[in-house]
C-alpha cells in the first residue's frame, strides 16, 4: 500500500513571530523555517506503518516556493521513498492545496493520505478534511492512534469529549495530532541518503489546479497587549491581590 | 440581507454550549438566523436551539445515520441545506473543525477558521501563528463557511421561541466511516470551556498522583481543571484537559497556571482569560510576562497554603 504525506514549510514553532509594521504580514526574513511539526508526526507515522509491514511506499508532497525543497529533503531523510514538489511561489490557500493533493492522491493511487491536523502558520485546520471531501473518501482527523488492517483502518481521535474511535474503509485521509507519536531524530546518514532520492517538480497547472484568489487578507495586526502584571512575594500578598480584584 | 445557518453540535440529546456562541457571532453578522439539527431524533435538541435568542427558525433532519456525528455523513446533508444561505457557521470545537472544511469543499469555497470578531458580513478577524498575530480577512464571493472561536463570543440568552421545521434531504450518504466507540471523560468538575475559574497544572506536577494538589485546589474554589501539553503527554491527565493552540482555547475570569512555563502554544489558549495568576519556582519563566499576578515559589508548598487561606 502506498501512502502520501503532505509536508508544509512553516516558520519554526520556536520563533517568536513579529508582525510587520505596515500590517502586511509577519516578518519572515532571517527567520528559521522548519517542517510543520504535525507533518513530522505524519511522516513518522508513515515510516512506522512501513516498519510494521503495512506500507510499501511513502511519497512526500509539498506545495510552495523553491525553498520547500529543504522540507522535502527532511521528509526523504525521515524515510520517504520519493517526493513531489508542486512549485508555487504565491499564496496557496487550503482549498487550493486540497485540490492539488486530491489530484496527486488519485494519480498515485495511494490508499492513505497523512497530513498534519493544522499548519502552525495559518492555523487553518482544513486541508485534510477538504481532500477527503473532494474525493468523497473517509476522513479521521486529530488522530492519536492509527491501526491499518487490510483495506480498513481503526483510528482513535482526540476530540473535546475525550477519545473517539472510528473505523474507515481505505482510501482515507488521516490528519494527525501531537500524541500520535514522537518523531525520530534525523541522523546524518539518513540526511545524506536523502540527497540522492528523487524529487519530481511540477506546477499546480500540471494537476489541473489554479490558485484561486479566495480569502483576501485585509491586514495583519499584533494581538492586543495585556496590561502589565504585578509580582507578589508571599501567599498572603497573593490572597490580598485576588481579594482586591474581587476575584475571591 | 444575510441568511445564516448555524450547525448544532449535540450529544445525548443536549445542545452543545458552543452553539449559543456561534449564534452570537451570527447576530454580529446580522440577518436571519436558522439553526440546523441533524440527529436520529432531533426533537429535544431542536427545542433547546429554538430557545436561543436571535434564532428565527430551527430546521431538523431526522435520520438514523445521524445518530452519531460523523463528518463524512453530515457534510453532504449540510451542503444541501446550505442552499439559499449566505453563511454557514459551526462552533469552533473539534466537531466544527472536523466538519466545516468538508462542507466548504463541497460548496467549493475557502473556509474562514476561528472567527474572533465580525467587521462586516464578509470581513472577520481570526488568529494565526498560535494567536501571535491577528489577521483581518475578507471572504470571497459565495457562501461564507466559518468556524466560531469559542473564547471570543458570549453565549446568547435563552428567551427565544423559534419555529421548528422538519425537513428531509436527498444527498447520498457514504458508508465508508463507522463509529466504533467513545471514551469520554466524565467529570463532576465545571466544564473547562465554560468555567469562570480554571486551574491548570504543568510538567512540574511530576505524576498523576501529584496532580491531586491541582484538583484539591480547584475543588476548593469551584474551578475547572486544565493542563499543559507536557502534563498530558507525560500521562498525568487525559488529553481533553489540554489547554493551548492545539488543545482548548478558554476565556475564564480567573486562570491559575501552576508549574507551567508559558510556552507560546500554551499561551495561545489563555489569551482571553481576564486575570492570569502564575505560580512557578523559576522567576525567569515566560509565564510571568503575561501573568497579571505572579508568585515565585514551589507549587507543592504554595498551592496548599493558598488553598488554606481562601
Ligand atoms: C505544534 C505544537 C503545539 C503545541 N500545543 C500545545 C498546547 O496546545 N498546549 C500546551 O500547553 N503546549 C503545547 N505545546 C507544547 C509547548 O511548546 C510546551 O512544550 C509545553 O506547554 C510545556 O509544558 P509545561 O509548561 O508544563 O512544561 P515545562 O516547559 O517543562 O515547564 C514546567 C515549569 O514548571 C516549573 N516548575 C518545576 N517544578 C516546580 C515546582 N515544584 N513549583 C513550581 N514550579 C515548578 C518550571 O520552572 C517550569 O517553568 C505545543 C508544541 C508544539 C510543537
Ligand atoms: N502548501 C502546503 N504544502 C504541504 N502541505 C500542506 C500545505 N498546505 C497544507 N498542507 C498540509 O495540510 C495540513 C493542514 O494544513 P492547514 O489546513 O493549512 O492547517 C498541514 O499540516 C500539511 O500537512
Amino acid at each position: 500500500m502506498k501512502v502520501l504525506v503532505s509536508v508544509k514549510r512553516v516558520v519554526d514553532y520556536n520563533v517568536r513571530i513579529q508582525v510587520k509594521s505596515d500590517g502586511s504580514g509577519v516578518v519572515t526574513d532571517g527567520v528559521k523555517f522548519s517542517m510543520n511539526p504535525f507533518d513530522e508526526i505524519a511522516m513518522e507515522e508513515a515510516v512506522r506503518l512501513r516498519e510494521k509491514g503495512k506500507v510499501t511506499e511513502i511519497v512526500a508532497v509539498t506545495i510552495g516556493g523553491a525553498k520547500n525543497e529543504e522540507t522535502l529533503r527532511s521528509a526523504l531523510a525521515f524515510g520517504a521513498d520519493r517526493a513531489i514538489h508542486i512549485k508555487e511561489e504565491g499564496e496557496v490557500q487550503p482549498l487550493t492545496a486540497a485540490k492539488a493533493f486530491a489530484a496527486v492522491l488519485k494519480k498515485e493511487g495511494a490508499q492513505l493520505f497523512l497530513c498534519g491536523k493544522q499548519a502552525i502558520d495559518d492555523d487553518a485546520n482544513q486541508t485534510g478534511q477538504m481532500v477527503a471531501s473532494l474525493l468523497d473518501i473517509a476522513q479521521a482527523t486529530f488522530a492519536s492512534k492509527v491501526e491499518v488492517d487490510g483495506a480498513k483502518a481503526q483510528i482513535t481521535r482526540e476530540i473535546d469529549a475525550g477519545l473517539e474511535t472510528l473505523e474507515v474503509d481505505l482510501p482515507a485521509v488521516v490528519s494527525v495530532d501531537l500524541r500520535l507519536n514522537e518523531p525520530r531524530y534525523l541522523k546524518l546518514p539518513d540526511i545524506m541518503k536523502a540527497k540522492k532520492k528523487p524529487i519530481e517538480t511540477i506546477g499546480l497547472g500540471d494537476v489541473g489546479v489554479t490558485a484561486e484568489a479566495g480569502t483576501k487578507t485585509v491586514k495583519v495586526s499584533p494581538p492586543p497587549a495585556r496590561a502589565k502584571g504585578v509580582m507578589v512575594k508571599t501567599v498572603d500578598e497573593l490572597v490580598a491581590a485576588l481579594k482586591s480584584k474581587g476575584l475571591v | 440581507m444575510s441568511k445564516i445557518l448555524v450547525i448544532a453540535e449535540h450529544s445525548d440529546g443536549k445542545l452543545n454550549a458552543g452553539v449559543a456562541k456561534a449564534v452570537a457571532a451570527a447576530q454580529k453578522i446580522g440577518g436571519e438566523i436558522a439553526v440546523a439539527v441533524l440527529a436520529a431524533d432531533g426533537a429535544a435538541v431542536a427545542a433547546q436551539a429554538a430557545k436561543l435568542d436571535g434564532v428565527a427558525k430551527v430546521v431538523v433532519v431526522n435520520n438514523a445515520a445521524n445518530a452519531y456525528p460523523i463528518a463524512a455523513v453530515l457534510a453532504p446533508q449540510i451542503a444541501e441545506l446550505a442552499a439559499g444561505y449566505t453563511h454557514v457557521l459551526f462552533p469552533g470545537t473539534t466537531f466544527g473543525k472536523d466538519l466545516a472544511p468538508r462542507v466548504a469543499a463541497k460548496l467549493n469555497v475557502q473556509q474562514v477558521s476561528d472567527i474572533m470578531a465580525v467587521h462586516a458580513p464578509n470581513q472577520f478577524d481570526r488568529p494565526i501563528y498560535a494567536g501571535n498575530a491577528i489577521t483581518t480577512v475578507e471572504a470571497a464571493a459565495g457562501t461564507v463557511v466559518a468556524t466560531v472561536r469559542q473564547a471570543s463570543f458570549n453565549a446568547v440568552g435563552e428567551g427565544g421561541s423559534a419555529a421548528v421545521e422538519t425537513v428531509s434531504v436527498s444527498a447520498a450518504l457514504p458508508s465508508h466511516t463507522r463509529f466504533v466507540k467513545i471514551e469520554a471523560q466524565k467529570s463532576a468538575r465545571p466544564d473547562l470551556q465554560a468555567a469562570s475559574r480554571v486551574v491548570s497544572g504543568g510538567r512540574a506536577l511530576g505524576s498523576s498522583e501529584n496532580f491531586k494538589v491541582i484538583y484539591d485546589f480547584a475543588d476548593k474554589i469551584g474551578a475547572g481543571v486544565g493542563a499543559s501539553r507536557a502534563a498530558v503527554d507525560s500521562g498525568y491527565v487525559p488529553n481533553d484537559m489540554q489547554v493551548g493552540q492545539t488543545g482548548k482555547i478558554i476565556a475564564p475570569e480567573l486562570y491559575f497556571a501552576i508549574g507551567i512555563s508559558g510556552a507560546i502554544q500554551h499561551l495561545a489558549g489563555i489569551k482571553d482569560a481576564r486575570t492570569i495568576v502564575a505560580i512557578n519556582k523559576d522567576p525567569e519563566a515566560p509565564i510571568f510576562e503575561v501573568a497579571d499576578i505572579g508568585l515565585v515559589g514551589d507549587l507543592f508548598t504554595v498551592v496548599p497554603e493558598l488553598q488554606g487561606k481562601l
